[in-house]
């Protein structure tokens, strides 16, 4: 990186003393603030930082921050991997990544899907890894058929590799804009987003599930070289090899996400038997899926933002004998709109303890009234538990689904366990 | 549910193409408010390569993005069965990209007039910018709801035509043109209040239902209510 232009090295040591700063001053992990300095020095400073890298940019609506995450795990057995872990995910947040790690040769970029073209643009990365799309924060975001076609329109214009998840129509059919591919069956569980054909709009045939195909224009679901197994926990590498998963992060979508990170970590060289095995040290990313105990109960943090991630998280719950918390809030960082709480069916709830929280609670109440689920109001989680406690003195677990500003909220008060 | 001859119909049309954000609230809310008052429901999802079902009672449409939209209206004009519903007298209940294609004519995405079904006499095309957030609008008396509120989250202006009524006048937010907020001709209704407007306004619920059933008894209030007059508190304050 030593050939960089002088003004843009000192945009890049002026981006990291902002970032020191920030964090001495407690105002931030600084990961947006040092790139947002920087970029005013210097606008195509990413581009710059990004030559001679290779590159892996991983964008989704769901699991973004936890594959960027699984992905370098797996890289550094190569040696340092210049990354945006703590999921600032636009071009401010990349700029400081690669400026923390000048000289990493490997990178793993999570990147905003709404920034993905001008991201690909800008780094031309190696690989492209791409999960799902579905709806989210409707009042602010881009709609997702839109969002679709700019990443294929994108990739068309690269020598990109994209590492896709088959099973999502709308994924794979960006991904398909790409020169290369390979394609991993990661399973799709929310459907709601794609039941129509991206290329025609025609009511695809998904029932044989996870293949599709369109009945109109013959689009169809790419062969897949791996696969995941989720009754076995197994993950089905190209070869036929069968590897036992194993991991300690919870769920089918974790599944998913350590299939396509052992997938780009094998473009990088990694065998995936020896990726699976340093996937299994991570045991929460970001806060995500972490326990805390207060009070003597082990309070389990599950993040989810949208439908499909609520989907995934009532998924991973623990027995119904264990009680669940749910926060929704309506901050900037959550959308100020809510309709999406309907678009999710709660009866699965039906047969445990259930409370609500949040600004929004009382959305979620009629929700749940409308589905039949028995619920109590509280605001705060120590407020819970002590109603708990009170009437089972032996209790040990409580889950907690909470979206955005929520769940920092909770993990603020209660411990920023990593 | 033993008699489906007698049960409420309800139909939602292309929950595959119109389903944008929480459309499914309005079907969920219509059966329970029928069923607490001991009127057998059944909730038919009709996509968009099915035919639309001729005799039901309440047809639902929900919001959708530009492509979809205008895959739907394609294939309901083609397929005929929601224009037939209607003028036997059925209940149309349509939100955003929904309320649009019921009308005559709704704009692409570079605003040119494209045919709706032609069942709510309003024209609509693409505003300069977009109306997004929380929209309160009191509803004509006529029709005995009060005042609503719901999220809004589109680019359209709609014009009403001499057949179609007012539904209601903007207090806050955008709605039709800044002043007036959905129309309704007969028992077709139409809105920009997107996703649950029916959770979020129980009393606009209920008006469906009468319109179906005639003289409904009270419900208690509960979380309905709650919600509605939460977010008025909100959204006024
Ligand atoms: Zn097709």
């Amino acid at each position: 990186m030593s050939e960089l232009p002088l003004r843009a090295q000192l945009a890049s040591v002026l981006g990291r003393s902002a970032a020191g700063l920030s964090r001495a001053t407690g105002r931030g992990d600084g990961s947006v603030i040092g790139g947002r300095v920087a970029l005013k020095v210097q606008p195509d400073l990413l581009s710059r930082l990004s030559r001679g890298r290779r590159l892996a940019l991983v964008s989704a609506t769901n699991g973004k921050t936890t594959t960027t995450r699984l992905i370098s795990q797996a890289l550094r057995e190569f040696g340092a991997v210049a990354t945006n872990e703590q999921g600032a995910n636009m071009p401010t947040g990349h700029i400081t990544a690669l400026s923390t790690e000048k000289s990493a040769v490997n990178g793993v970029l999570e990147v905003d899907e709404k920034y993905l073209p001008q991201v690909i643009e800008a780094t031309q990365p190696a690989f492209v890894v791409l999960m799902n799309l579905s709806r989210d924060q409707m009042d602010r975001a881009s709609e997702i058929n839109l969002l679709a076609k700019k990443w294929r329109t994108a990739l068309g214009k690269t020598n990109t590799h994209v590492i896709a998840n088959a099973d999502d129509p709308l994924v794979a059919w960006a991904g398909l804009g790409a020169p290369n591919a390979t394609w991993v069956s990661a399973g799709q569980r929310w459907k709601e987003d794609s039941w129509c054909c991206p290329e025609c709009g025609a009511h695809l045939n998904r029932e044989s599930d996870p293949h599709w195909e369109c009945p109109e224009c013959g689009l169809a679901r790419p062969q897949a070289a791996w696969a995941v197994d989720n009754d076995d926990d197994t993950l089905v590498a190209p070869d036929g090899q069968r590897i036992k998963l194993q991991l300690n992060l919870p769920g089918d979508a974790n599944r998913a996400n350590a299939a396509i990170a052992a997938a780009t970590a094998a473009g990088y060289g990694m065998h995936p038997e020896r990726t699976i095995e340093r996937l299994r040290e991570i045991r929460s990313v970001a806060g995500r899926y972490t326990s805390v105990v207060t009070m003597g109960v082990e309070v389990r943090l599950l993040l989810a933002k949208n439908p499909a991630g609520w989907l995934e998280s009532f998924a991973v719950l623990d027995p119904p004998r264990v009680p669940v918390i749910l926060g929704v809030n309506a901050q900037v960082p959550d959308g100020k709109d809510t309709s999406w709480l309907w678009d999710v069916d709660y009866r699965v709830l039906r047969d445990r303890r259930v409370f609500v929280m949040g600004e929004r609670r009382t959305d979620l109440a009629l929700r749940l009234e409308t589905d039949g689920v028995p619920f109590e109001v509280a605001d705060r989680v120590d407020e819970v538990l002590g109603r708990l406690k009170s009437e089972r003195p032996d209790i040990t677990k409580v889950d907690v689904i909470a979206n955005y500003t929520a769940f920092q909220q909770i993990r603020t008060a209660y411990g920023r366990v990593q | 549910m033993t008699d489906t001859s007698s049960a409420l119909r309800i139909v939602w049309i292309y929950p595959d193409l119109l389903s944008t954000y929480g459309d499914q609230g309005n079907a969920l809310i219509l059966k329970r408010r029928a069923e607490l008052r001991g009127i057998p429901t059944e909730v038919v999802h009709v996509h968009s390569s099915d035919p639309v079902p001729e005799h039901g009672d309440v047809y639902l449409l929900g919001g959708g993005e530009d492509r979809p939209q205008i895959l739907a209206a394609e294939r309901l004009r083609a397929d005929g069965g929601l224009a037939r519903a209607a003028h036997n007298g059925a209940c149309v209940f349509a939100v955003c990209a929904g309320y649009q294609i019921i009308g005559e004519s709704y704009g692409d995405d570079e605003s040119n007039p494209l045919p709706g079904v032609g069942i709510l006499d309003i024209r609509s095309n693409r505003g300069e910018t977009r109306a997004v957030g929380e929209i309160v609008a009191d509803v004509d008396p006529a029709l005995g709801v009060g005042r609503i509120t719901g999220f809004e989250n589109h680019r359209g202006r709609t014009v009403l035509g001499p057949s179609a009524r007012p539904l209601s006048t903007v207090v806050r937010g955008i709605g039709n043109d800044d002043r007036i907020e959905g129309a309704y001709q007969g028992q077709i209704l139409g809105t920009y209040l997107h996703g649950p407007a029916l959770p979020r306004n129980p009393e606009l619920a209920d008006l469906l239902l009468r319109w179906r059933v005639g003289q409904l008894s009270p419900l208690p209030p509960a979380w309905g209510e709650r919600l509605h007059d939460e977010r008025l508190a909100a959204a006024l304050h």
